[in-house]
């Protein structure tokens, strides 16, 4: 243990602590604007900085370890003098278009101006003028909000090990852009936006698509459906306030429906759908010497790593749609001719813990109705913006339900939302399909959790089944290499894109930390529990839908809607000639 | 090479052939011709000279009695090209092609040195021929550059025969590796890259942390404008830093070494890179040095010319591929270096000055400098001075010897201003202070710093706060852009510059100015960032007064800045 003294309070932790951790355990909180705990600990933005005796300068904390008998003052005015000059430097070189800023009240760099009280820049010189990249349809970068704070980098190269930003330029023309200042849209972006999660402005922030919806929604002549991912219900509540974790299903299908949603459908729905058509082609590859292991694709950032970074590896992703996108091919189809609708006048929307959806959406093969099955895609947080706007006070609305037959889901289909979801609603079903009993226990709890890597082996019958579950592309690569090397023996793999699965996807409230992400996570499985149906292959409605329209998993329907296939894409757009 | 003995039979037979260059006259050979071959020399055609001379000697039939050689950079570079004539070492300057006759035909064949090209002391009556009784150099003490006089830098053999890879051999067969750390510590020989850390407590720290491999680096990432001492060692005298590094790799337990060379000295690329050959030819570098089981190699890694490069952080980050950025320390290299290992990283000059403290020993070297700076300092002197150029002083000699003995003074009769050191993140330093004695601690108290060694002379016409101005651009051009102090702290001190010097400065503005330096010093990330604002300071320190003239008269005294009203 070290000793030492922080604003003349003794205090003793482990040794490689830093003066910042030490102090917050002393109730200290020492201001930061570039630190991300365990993900971006570099000390660039100096905001941190304190006074330690004996330093020749001031010494940053969120990188400086304890030493012994170390003498730290963290408030000294001299201190507090030079962060705020910091902070002035910072502001000098920003917008200032707050009012009418995404992140407007849920900035860290506004939080910081309040708290440090500056009244006044001192400093009118240069700003900032790169242009905006808006190429791509989910994630914006505008360099000018960006105080190169490089979290942003750190998930993209760390976490996710996409590498698609990295600093460019240097000195005051820095920027964080992909490779030679391209645009997102060209390069191995996979759209996931984890950026945007972690970025303390609106440097990097989703593509507002409310517009589109509000003037869907205000057209006569359109028939506006909605789906809500499983993850939703338990973040939408964070953007209007209310604790992470908090449950708001029956509140957001109320607001939805008073934003004038015409239907308010599930993606829980859908979910238990893949549950039996990924089950099924799982059990098929298996009885047929398939590919295996099979991989998950409902993740679309992860569809689209595959595709970058492991063409190889294709033949092993299940062909299954995302959720999402079996709604959108049965909305304008199954639920048009039920409803007696013409398709061309429904207007799809979702709303996604997820950015990576508005990419996937747009994409060519995702027109299985006909039409552009999902129209547009709202995150989490535009969904928030939304009931803001309406004056919606979610705590206050009644619990409603969902619509049938689109909204009728299980247990199976909300734990999508959660790493490892997948995984255990697969199971859950194929236990009782292979083995015809029933589960004596139905959670498989060895599933669950945030560990970037889960590995199990699951007695199906006969079948002992391994399996294993990945949270965030970096533990990804770990299970992939493995599989390209011949060392994975696994039957099925749950990849996820994001780091703790869809609850923490790049769509979800800001902030959405690894406490939150657990959670939202142990919502998920409250609200699991409280479903009366909590296996897919009970989901009546989906049993209808096959009764009616697809005929039976993997029939000849659910290949042409519910299924797809992969692109192999470069690292960077081939040169025109 | 596996022994000791072969060592001293290159050594012997060697050096009795360059014993002209000692003044030995030859029976064989009438001369050896000495070219400067530094960047000022090369620029000014030295290599038309060379071919010159060469038809001549063919055309009088004795080329065979004549060695013309390409050295190292010899310091004088405002008289260049320059040359030195062995045995009799004449010193010859502002040599042109048409001079290539004379020498040949009236020095060499004749024996008469060709009076008109010879070196006269400002004020002298006559001439001085001799090298070594020449003022500017007399005053010198060469240990770092101690063979750019002598050697062909392209032949391993004359650095043999100058007593090169001796100290080696006794590091490897005479010296267990904590005396060679012992022996470095007493020396008192402090990083030659500016910031003057003990050499050897950081070749202890390193032998001593946890961890392995670990690595010896150079750092060759000269940056400061008009600063080449390090060009002219690594071009001069390479085998001078592999040596230096293979006495570390002994002492600390490496065997793997890494120069860095920025990609701008493609000339010192090159010799370095052909001296690493001929040394693992000859078994200096690679498996079983001298059959003691030392195993030592070195690879060179080329910068692409960014000056925060040349800082220790983010130099070992431009190694292992990364963007050239520095990283916080703790950790320090000594523990977590290149790919987080262990790691020494020394700069060229004081890789350079290793083989002699081994060789002679501490005791010697600590004789020479000041207490607590030891040994000699390599400067590259610029700006309005009579002998631009390189020279290599004791520590301790005074600003006013540097600047107006060994330098010659400032030309044109002006009165001296100022002379900043260390580069552009020194300070600018005024007449008041010319006796101080050159070392670390004199030069900090004065708010200046020892910085690599650049050393530029300002007279009257030079405008302070432009100067001031000239150098937190460069500052501001620099900057990594990783901390936000420096990144944006920097640019705006430009800016307030900018406005004083055109006459838009306002009252406040010097205030401004020194609460963002200090505030830019007390918290930027890495050493460019924290002396980045040394100019402003020391100048406002010193020379306020043309400050507040251009403020509130604008007026510039020395007629640089130009205000539009």
């Amino acid at each position: 243990m070290i000793t030492l003294t922080i604003d003349n309070q003794k205090i003793a932790v482990e040794e490689g602590t830093t003066i910042l951790e030490a102090a917050e355990k002393l109730g200290i909180k020492i201001p930061t604007l570039c630190y991300l705990k365990d993900i971006n600990v570099i000390g660039a933005c100096r905001i941190c900085v304190v006074e330690v005796q004996g330093a020749k300068a001031y010494v940053p904390a969120c990188v400086a370890p304890v030493a012994e008998g170390m003498v730290v003052r963290t408030n000294t005015p001299a201190v507090i003098k030079a962060r705020k000059l910091i902070l002035e430097l910072i502001l000098s070189d920003h917008p200032m278009e707050c009012l009418t800023c995404v992140r407007n009240q849920n900035c860290e760099l506004q939080k910081l101006a309040e708290a440090f009280g500056l009244t006044e820049i001192r400093f009118e010189g240069e700003k900032t003028s790169y242009p905006i990249d808006n190429s791509s349809p989910a994630i914006v970068r505008d360099p000018r909000k960006c105080v190169l704070c490089r979290r942003c980098v750190a998930v993209c190269t760390e976490i996710q090990t996409v590498n698609a930003i990295q600093a460019q330029e240097r000195g005051f023309n820095s920027l964080i852009a992909p490779a030679f200042n391209e645009q997102l849209a060209n390069v191995e972006c996979v759209q996931c936006g984890q950026c945007s999660l972690v970025c303390p402005t609106a440097a990097i922030h989703e593509v507002d698509d409310t517009g589109r919806v509000w003037e869907a929604l205000a057209d006569p002549k359109k028939h506006v459906i909605v789906q809500t991912a499983p993850a939703t219900r338990v973040q939408v509540g964070e953007t209007i306030g209310a604790e992470p974790g908090s449950i708001v299903t029956g509140q957001m299908v109320a607001g939805l429906r008073r934003l004038g949603f015409d239907k308010v459908f599930d993606t829980d729905f859908t979910a238990d759908l893949t549950i039996l058509e990924e089950g099924n082609e799982l059990l098929q590859r298996i009885q047929t010497g398939g590919t295996l292991p099979m991989i998950t694709s409902c993740s679309p950032g992860w569809i689209k790593f595959a595709e970058h970074f492991y063409p190889d590896l294709l033949p092993h992703l299940s062909t299954c749609k995302s959720p999402q996108q079996m709604f959108g091919a049965l909305a304008k189809t199954y639920y048009a001719e039920k409803a007696g609708i013409d398709p061309a006048d429904i207007f799809s929307v979702s709303i996604m813990p997820c950015t990576a959806k508005k990419y996937e959406c747009t994409r060519p093969e995702m027109k299985s109705s006909g039409y552009q099955d999902v129209d547009v895609v709202l995150t989490s947080r535009e969904l928030g913006r939304m009931f803001k706007q309406a004056g919606l006070d979610m705590a206050n609305l009644p619990e409603e339900e969902y619509d049938a037959p689109l909204g009728i889901s299980t247990g199976a289909g909300e734990i999508f939302g959660a790493s490892g979801g997948v995984m255990e609603a697969a199971l859950r079903t194929v236990y009782e399909v292979v083995t015809g009993k029933e589960l004596p226990n139905i959670n498989f709890t060895e599933c669950r959790g945030l560990t970037g890597v889960k590995e199990a082996t699951v007695q199906v019958g006969d079948l002992p089944v391994k399996i294993a579950i990945t949270n965030g592309l970096g533990n990804a690569r770990k299970v992939l290499d493995k599989i390209r090397a011949g060392e994975a023996d696994y039957h099925f793999i749950e990849i996820m894109c994001c780091p703790g699965g869809c609850i923490g996807g790049g769509g979800s409230p800001i902030p959405t930390d690894t406490e939150i992400r657990l959670k939202r996570i142990d919502a998920t499985y409250t609200e699991d529990e409280r479903m009366a149906l909590r296996k897919s292959h009970e989901n009546p409605a989906v049993n209808e839908l096959y009764q009616e329209f697809l005929e039976k998993p993997l029939g000849h329907k659910s290949h042409e809607l519910l299924h797809t296939h992969y692109t192999k894409r470069n690292r960077y757009q081939e040169e025109e000639c | 090479m596996k022994s000791l003995d072969e060592l001293a039979k290159i050594r012997d037979s060697r050096r009795a052939a360059l014993k002209i260059r000692e003044g030995v006259p030859s029976a064989t050979e009438k001369a050896h011709i000495m070219m400067c071959g530094g960047a000022g020399c090369i620029s000014s055609k030295c290599t038309d000279i060379v071919e010159a001379m060469k038809e001549c000697l063919a055309k009088n039939g004795i080329a065979d009695q004549v060695q013309i050689i390409l050295t190292g950079c010899m310091g004088p570079c405002d008289m260049g090209p320059v040359a030195i004539v062995y045995p009799d070492a004449t010193f010859y300057r502002r040599l042109k092609v048409k001079d290539a006759e004379a020498i040949v035909e009236e020095h060499i064949l004749k024996g008469n040195p060709v009076q008109r090209l010879l070196y006269r002391t400002p004020g002298a009556k006559e001439p001085t021929r001799c090298v070594h009784d020449i003022d500017l150099f007399k005053k010198q003490k060469k240990i770092v550059l101690r063979n750019n006089f002598y050697i062909d830098p392209t032949s391993i053999e004359d650095y043999i025969a100058r007593d090169g890879y001796a100290a080696l051999a006794k590091a490897l067969t005479q010296m267990e590796p904590g005396e060679i750390i012992e022996e470095v510590k007493k020396s008192g020989l402090r990083g030659r890259g500016g910031a003057g850390f003990s050499t050897g407590m950081k070749w202890g720290f390193t032998a001593a942390a946890k961890g392995s491999p670990k690595y010896v680096v150079c750092n060759g990432d000269e940056g400061d404008p008009g600063a080449f001492m390090d060009r002219s060692v690594l071009e001069g005298d390479p085998h001078s830093i592999i040596e230096g590094m293979a006495i570390c790799g002994r002492a600390i337990g490496s065997e793997q070494g890494y120069v860095y060379v920025r990609a701008e000295y493609p000339l010192a690329i090159e010799r370095l890179s052909n001296a690493i050959d001929d040394a693992r030819r000859y078994g200096l570098l690679g498996k079983n040095i001298f059959e003691t089981g030392f195993n030592f190699d070195i690879e060179i890694r080329i910068g692409a010319g960014a000056f925060v490069c040349g800082e220790e952080t983010a130099l070992l980050t431009s190694i292992e591929g990364k963007r050239g950025e520095p990283r916080p320390r703790p950790p320090f290299p000594a523990n977590a270096g290149v790919w987080g290992k262990p790691t020494v990283l020394n700069n060229v000059e004081t890789w350079a000055n290793i083989p002699e403290i081994i060789l002679k020993g501490a005791e010697w070297f600590s004789t020479i400098g000041t207490e607590k700076s030891k040994g000699t300092k390599v400067f590259a002197l610029a700006g309005r001075i009579n002998n631009t150029g390189i020279v290599e002083v004791p520590m301790g000699t005074t600003l006013r010897e540097i600047v107006f003995e060994i330098g010659g003074g400032i030309p044109r009769k002006k009165l001296f201003k100022a002379v900043q050191t260390g580069g552009p993140s020194g300070g600018c330093i005024p007449a008041d202070y010319l006796d101080t004695p050159v070392d670390y601690d004199s030069l900090g108290a004065l708010g200046a710093i020892m910085g690599s060694g650049g050393m530029i002379v300002m007279d009257e016409d030079t405008c302070m706060v432009d100067i001031a101005k000239f150098f937190i651009d460069f500052c501001v051009d620099e900057s990594c852009g990783k901390c936000s102090p420096c990144r944006i702290g920097t640019k705006r001190m430009l800016e307030i510059l900018e406005r004083i010097t055109t006459g838009n400065g306002k009252e406040g503005d010097i205030e401004l100015l020194q609460e963002l330096a200090t505030t830019i010093k007390s918290t930027a990330l890495c050493g460019l960032g924290q002396t980045a604002p040394n100019p402003v300071l020391s100048t406002i320190r010193y020379f306020r007064h043309e400050y507040e003239e251009h403020i509130k008269e604008h007026y510039c005294r020395s007629g640089v800045c130009e205000f539009k009203e």
